[in-house]
């Protein structure tokens, strides 16, 4: 059984044509430019440290478009901060984060991001509370983001239509004009994620989908992040394993800041460092 | 939730633009009773004495004032009902309006002043100047003057809240940081040499388009003036709040950091309604002026600023028609209190609002919807509860 420790097995490609090179040490990786160009999602050498605290310690990790991959570590492994590094929300202290091949995300603010096509759902269940499940849709639905754009804006055809069908699949058809905060648990999660749907992102950082689901639900929001990422890119942080074997998707396991082993979920499993860090506590 | 009662939302919610612009009852009250009191106010008070239907003089300027009032307090809820920004300044941006209003006031007075200056108002030849500071040029034109009324508050709210909330300066710190600003620009305006009459501030003004102050007819027409300003400013609040731009002021209200990540540049939208609420403010203080026949320094005390948010929160947070009652109820109180006993009114005014807090967390307006919703359940079922949770609110 193999494990590789670096995703790209030790030869981390170097960055696109054109585009600067942060690294410590340029002209260190010898790769070629192709393999960055086929990911969705690249990082490199990327370390965060806080008040001392090292966050992300030189993590590399790189996604392929349409994969979906699940993120497991023990607390403090850098699972949320390495969601926080991708949608703009942490600067990283060195290290490259590259979006779909091309564009720096060191270089932009969330929303930019976020307009990017990068959809983010959080630990907590984040829904607009005093708002109904239309509103936080239709808030979220692809659409011009500035000012004057939602001064002026009036909701289209296709727009409504495609409200009715995220509904759908968010099974909250029935709660349209309930107010979100009057939703169970459940729901909101669903909510959230029929609001990462309307945002179309082309990859989508789910962090905990399953916390504190029943273990129906938990099953629904397995098939739905499937079937979601058959048209998309999705990480998923997870803590649940039963829901991440439920995923049927490749493992990469964080331990302080880096990643310790990456492989199908029964690789990881027995993982002598994996077990020794993580599931043998 | 069955079809029946899903169909009215849904309607709503393609024609929200037409079908939200008066809002709720409250604010259709609201609307109807200023734009009948802006015709019927003027003709009672034009009645004779002796009628039964007779309005005093006294009233009428009282109540204009009061509406300046409410048109404040209608621009503070604007950003803190509905945009979460606490605002513990807006006090300067009604005192800029009023300011630039008084300017022109004060050159309206030309040779009828105490020294008999044509150009000079009577402080500067008093202080001894021997020309008009440059920005002082242009208030003899009203067009002018009220352009600036408007401008000026609208281009400080645009510079402070540039940098304010590019970084992403929010709750308590921006509401010290309002503070601040207010309080340096009472400082400010207290010097003699900044040029606006010191400590005294701009007075003894004559007239307005040619008419006097004094005249019954010239308070009857700013009362009108004021309440149509206040009909159309709630009209404008209601048209932000109910389009997708006011759906992202909730979003950024109850959650800032989940509106970023759904792609809202969050310190935009704060700007622009911060910069439509300190001109409104500015509207107000300019309706105010010549009302009360002064502008001074202390208008810009950060006690002022205060008192305006206790104005919102008695009236209900987040109504808007609310914020407008408010201020109109607690100013009346204190008229009523520092004329029956003068010394009570500020622990009045601190106890209404423990009261308020404790008993009222919505205010009056939110209560009040609250209660017709029990009524007419169809009515609390159509509109969403957009008002804030008495929790959500000065912490965050």
């Amino acid at each position: 059984m193999t494990f590789s420790i670096s995703p790209l097995g030790g030869r981390p490609p170097t960055p696109p044509r054109g585009a600067p090179d942060v690294r410590h040490q340029p002209g260190a990786h010898i790769a070629p430019d192709r393999d960055l160009a086929q990911t969705i999602l690249y990082l490199d050498d990327v370390s965060v440290s806080f008040d001392g605290f090292r966050a992300l310690n030189k993590l590399s990790f790189y996604l392929l478009p349409g994969e979906l991959r699940a993120i497991i570590g023990p607390n403090g492994a850098g699972k949320t901060t390495m969601m926080d590094v991708i949608t703009g929300k942490t600067r990283p202290d060195s290290g490259q984060v590259y979006f779909d091949g091309k564009v720096d995300l060191t270089r932009l603010d969330e929303a930019a991001i976020a307009n990017l096509g990068i959809g983010r759902k959080f630990q907590k269940p984040t829904v607009l509370e005093t708002q109904t499940v239309d509103d936080n849709l239709r808030l979220a639905l692809k659409d011009k983001r500035g000012v004057y754009a939602a001064l002026f804006s009036r909701t289209s055809a296709t727009q409504a239509a495609r409200l009715d069908e995220l509904l759908t699949t968010i099974g909250l058809m029935e709660q349209r004009d309930t107010i979100a905060g009057l939703l169970s648990h459940g729901q909101k999660q669903w909510l959230e994620i029929g609001m990462l749907l309307a945002q179309e992102p082309q990859l989508l950082l789910v962090d905990e989908p399953a916390a504190g689901m029943t273990d129906a639900e938990t099953e629904a929001t397995a098939t739905m992040l499937r079937a979601i990422a058959k048209d998309r890119s999705v990480v998923v942080v997870e803590h649940d394993m039963e829901f991440v074997r439920a995923l049927e998707a490749k493992v990469t396991v964080l331990h302080e800041g880096s990643v310790l082993a990456e492989g199908s979920m029964e690789h990881v499993q027995v993982h002598p460092r994996v077990i020794e860090v993580y599931l043998g506590r | 939730m069955s079809l029946v009662s899903a169909l009215p939302a849904r309607r709503g919610r393609s024609g929200s633009l037409f079908f939200s612009t008066l809002g709720d009852t409250g604010g259709t009250i609201l609307v109807a009773f200023l734009l009948l009191a802006a015709v019927l106010v003027p003709v009672l008070n034009a009645l004779p004495t002796d009628s039964g239907l007779h309005i005093p003089n006294y009233l009428v300027s009282l109540f204009g004032k009061y509406l300046c009032f409410a048109l404040l307090a209608l621009s503070v809820d604007l950003i803190w009902g509905f945009a979460g920004i606490l605002s513990l300044g807006h006090g300067a941006f009604f005192a800029l309006g009023g300011y630039a209003m008084g300017m022109h006031l004060m050159r309206e007075i030309g040779t009828r002043g105490v020294y008999g200056n044509a150009t000079l108002p009577d402080f500067m030849v008093f202080l001894n100047w021997k020309e008009l500071p440059w920005y002082w040029y242009g208030f003899d034109s009203f067009a002018f003057a009220a352009l600036m009324a408007i401008l000026v508050p609208g281009a400080l709210a645009f510079v402070f809240g540039w940098f304010a909330f590019r970084s992403r300066v929010t709750g308590v710190y921006l509401s010290i940081i309002t503070q601040a600003l207010t309080f340096a620009l009472m400082l400010a305006f207290f010097r003699n040499d900044f040029g606006f009459g010191g400590n005294n501030g701009l007075t003894d003004f004559k007239d307005i388009f040619g008419f006097s102050l004094q005249a019954k007819s010239t308070r009857a027409s700013l009362f009108a003036a004021s309440a149509i300003a206040l009909a159309l400013g709630y009209v404008l609040c209601r048209f932000l709040v109910s389009s997708r731009f006011g759906r992202v002021l909730i979003a950024v209200r109850d959650a800032e950091s989940r509106t970023r990540f759904l792609g809202y540049r969050v310190e935009h939208y704060k700007l622009f309604a911060f910069v439509i609420s300190a001109m409104l403010a500015g509207i107000a203080g300019a309706l105010y002026v010549p009302q009360v026949g002064i502008i001074n320094p202390r208008e810009f005390a950060p006690a002022n600023s205060i008192e305006v948010v206790i104005w919102v929160a008695v009236g209900g947070r987040g109504t808007l028609w609310g914020a407008a009652l408010g201020a109109v109820l607690v100013n009346y109180g204190k008229t009523y209190f520092t004329g029956a006993l003068p010394e009570a009114w500020l622990y009045v005014l601190g106890a209404l609002f423990i009261g308020v807090t404790l008993f009222l967390p919505k205010g009056v307006g939110g209560t009040a919807k609250e209660w017709l919703g029990k009524l007419w359940p169809k009515v609390r079922a159509s509109k969403p509860p957009l008002t804030p949770s008495p929790q959500a609110g000065v912490a965050e």
